[in-house]
């Protein structure tokens, strides 16, 4: 009998040595909770006035969007290119499209769900205004609509907005504004812009 | 002097061999079955969540990419989980009364996290990273299922060791172009094999030592 329940004992060593410690490893992974602070989370905002190594963000042009005047600026930070209209196009059918429309008018899906329909796009006004004016909006929000500041990183509102342009342009284009390839294609009957096969990262 | 054991008890023992034989498979088959088995991996189980958050709504419904909540998923390895403060965008105009949605609104005047629960969860001894999948063209729905139909969301794969190796030995079984990562109703063509060594060609995806090295997965 004795060496029955010394087996027993062994086994029941055994079984406690399998504890699920390394599923469960002592750290945070992201987002994790935690009951050490009030709120629950286990990240702590940080402290006012922190610059993080090369985010000083000292280039006013590239992150307010307005020049030394304070007026918004009239010319993009950097060069617009297909590769960033595409990225742009891209970002814009992801953020901006849901109240504002694949193509600007303002009937996006969230509006036909009651949200408050923004201007178009392709209102005078909007035609005239310059891209800092847009990338004001995208950066700190207009009226009722949010601000974007959180979601959408700097250079990806400035190519948002090189689309928005582009969109704009697109209402009044004639084909005397087409490339002679586009235009010779158009008239074959095929698509005048090659379908983007590659989203550019 | 007599014997102890009749005859027959030679036939007692041969089928008692085999029964043991018997208890041993079934034994393994009941391992090998529950391993797989969603009681254990968790598949297709709801999680009791703050908020009956649906994607079938807001994805399959109104047609939200996956990126406007998700937003970290193509650069890193954590996919993100959105802020009270996506939520209010839209739902401080809709909705903006509704009792359903008075834990939203707390959450966001009180500046305390929602508690969302995980739904998917590796060990923590496992590596694993959006941002490569995403990039080398493997779709949400290859390994989350078909979200935009999912009232509540549930882990739609078994997430095991075996289920991550069958994709890495041949990733062009599932491999799609880069543009429809986001696509929830991308089909695969008739000529996937084709495609997918195409892609894995022009994606530059690595070789399988290294997708199947232990490494790669537990570093
Ligand atoms: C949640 C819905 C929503 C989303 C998403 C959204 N907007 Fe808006 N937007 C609005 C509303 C509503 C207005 C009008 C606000 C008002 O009049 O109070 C507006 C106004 C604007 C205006 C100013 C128009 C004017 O009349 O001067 C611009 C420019 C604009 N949005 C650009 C964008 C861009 C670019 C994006 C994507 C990054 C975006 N919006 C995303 C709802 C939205
Ligand atoms: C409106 C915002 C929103 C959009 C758009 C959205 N999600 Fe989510 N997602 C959430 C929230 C909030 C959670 C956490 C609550 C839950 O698990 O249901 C979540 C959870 C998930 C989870 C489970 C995470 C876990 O706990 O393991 C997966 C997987 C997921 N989303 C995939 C997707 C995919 C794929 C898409 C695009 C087709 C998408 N989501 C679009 C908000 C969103
Ligand atoms: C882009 C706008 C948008 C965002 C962002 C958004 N919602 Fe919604 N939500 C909607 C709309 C529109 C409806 C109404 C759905 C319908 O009419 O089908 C809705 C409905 C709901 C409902 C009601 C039940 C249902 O599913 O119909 C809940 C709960 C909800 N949302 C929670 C959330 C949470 C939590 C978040 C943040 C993770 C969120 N929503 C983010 C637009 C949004
Ligand atoms: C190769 C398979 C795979 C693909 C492709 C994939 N996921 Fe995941 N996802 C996972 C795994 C595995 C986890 C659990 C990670 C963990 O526990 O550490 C996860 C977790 C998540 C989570 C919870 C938060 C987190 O990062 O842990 C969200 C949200 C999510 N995925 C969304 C998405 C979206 C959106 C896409 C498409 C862009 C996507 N996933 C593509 C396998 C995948
Ligand atoms: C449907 C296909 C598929 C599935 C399922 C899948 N992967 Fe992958 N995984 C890939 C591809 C393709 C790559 C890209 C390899 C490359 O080119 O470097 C990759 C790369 C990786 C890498 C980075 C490799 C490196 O070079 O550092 C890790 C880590 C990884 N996967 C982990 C996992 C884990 C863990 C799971 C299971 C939870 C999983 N994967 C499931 C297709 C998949
Ligand atoms: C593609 C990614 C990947 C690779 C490569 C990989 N593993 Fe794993 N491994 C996993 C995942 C995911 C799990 C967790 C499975 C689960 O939760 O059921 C795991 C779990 C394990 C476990 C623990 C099983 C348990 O239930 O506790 C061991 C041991 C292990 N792996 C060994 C290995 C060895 C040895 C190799 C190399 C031959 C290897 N793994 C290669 C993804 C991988």
């Amino acid at each position: 009998m004795g060496r029955w329940t010394a087996a027993l004992g062994v086994l029941l060593l055994t079984a406690a040595g399998c504890r699920q410690d390394m599923h469960d490893a002592p750290r945070y992974d992201p987002l994790e909770a935690s009951d050490l602070f009030t709120n629950g989370s286990s990240v702590r905002p940080l402290v006012p006035g922190t610059v993080p190594r090369g985010q000083l963000n000292d280039d006013a042009f590239l992150h307010t969007g307005k020049g030394p005047d304070g007026l918004p600026v009239t010319a993009f930070p950097f060069a617009i290119t297909h590769v960033e209209l595409d990225r742009g196009q891209d970002r814009y059918n992801v953020y901006c499209a849901p109240c504002h429309g694949r193509t600007g008018e303002g009937n996006g899906m969230v509006v036909q769900r009651g949200y408050r329909q923004a201007q178009s796009m392709h209102i005078d006004r909007l035609k005239l205004a310059p891209v800092g004016y847009f990338y004001d909006v995208i950066t700190n929000g207009f009226g009722v609509m949010p601000d974007y500041r959180t979601q959408i990183p700097v250079e990806d509102r400035w190519k948002i907005v090189a689309y928005v342009r582009a969109l704009q342009l697109s209402r009044t284009a004639t084909t005397a504004d087409m490339p002679a390839d586009a235009l010779a294609r158009l008239l074959k009957g095929e698509p005048a812009a090659k379908a983007p096969v590659e989203i550019h990262r | 002097m007599s014997q102890i054991f009749p005859k027959s008890a030679n036939a007692a023992v041969r089928s008692s061999l085999f029964a043991v034989l018997t208890l041993v498979l079934f034994l393994g088959w009941v391992g090998f079955t529950l391993m797989r088995s969603s009681w254990l991996t968790k598949q297709s189980e709801y999680v009791e969540q703050p908020i009956q958050f649906s994607h079938a709504h807001h994805v399959g419904g109104i047609g939200l990419d996956c990126r406007y909540c998700h937003t970290s998923v193509e650069k890193s390895s954590f996919a993100g989980i959105p802020p009270t403060k996506t939520c209010i965008n839209c739902h401080s105009q809709i909705w903006a009364t509704a009792p359903i949605l008075e834990p939203v609104r707390a959450s966001f005047r009180d500046d305390t996290p929602m508690k969302w629960k995980r739904v998917t969860d590796l060990p923590d001894f496992v590596y694993f990273n959006h941002q490569i999948h995403v990039k080398q063209g493997v779709g949400c729905a290859t390994c989350h299922g078909p979200v935009d139909k999912m009232p509540l969301i549930t882990q739609a794969t078994s997430m095991q060791m075996e289920w991550c190796l069958a994709c890495h030995r041949e990733p062009e079984k599932f491999l799609r172009p880069r543009a429809e990562v986001f696509n929830m109703a991308y089909e695969a063509p008739a000529n996937q094999i084709e495609l997918g060594l195409r892609l894995k060609k022009e994606y530059n995806v690595a070789g399988i030592e290294h997708m199947t090295s232990c490494s790669v997965c537990h570093r």
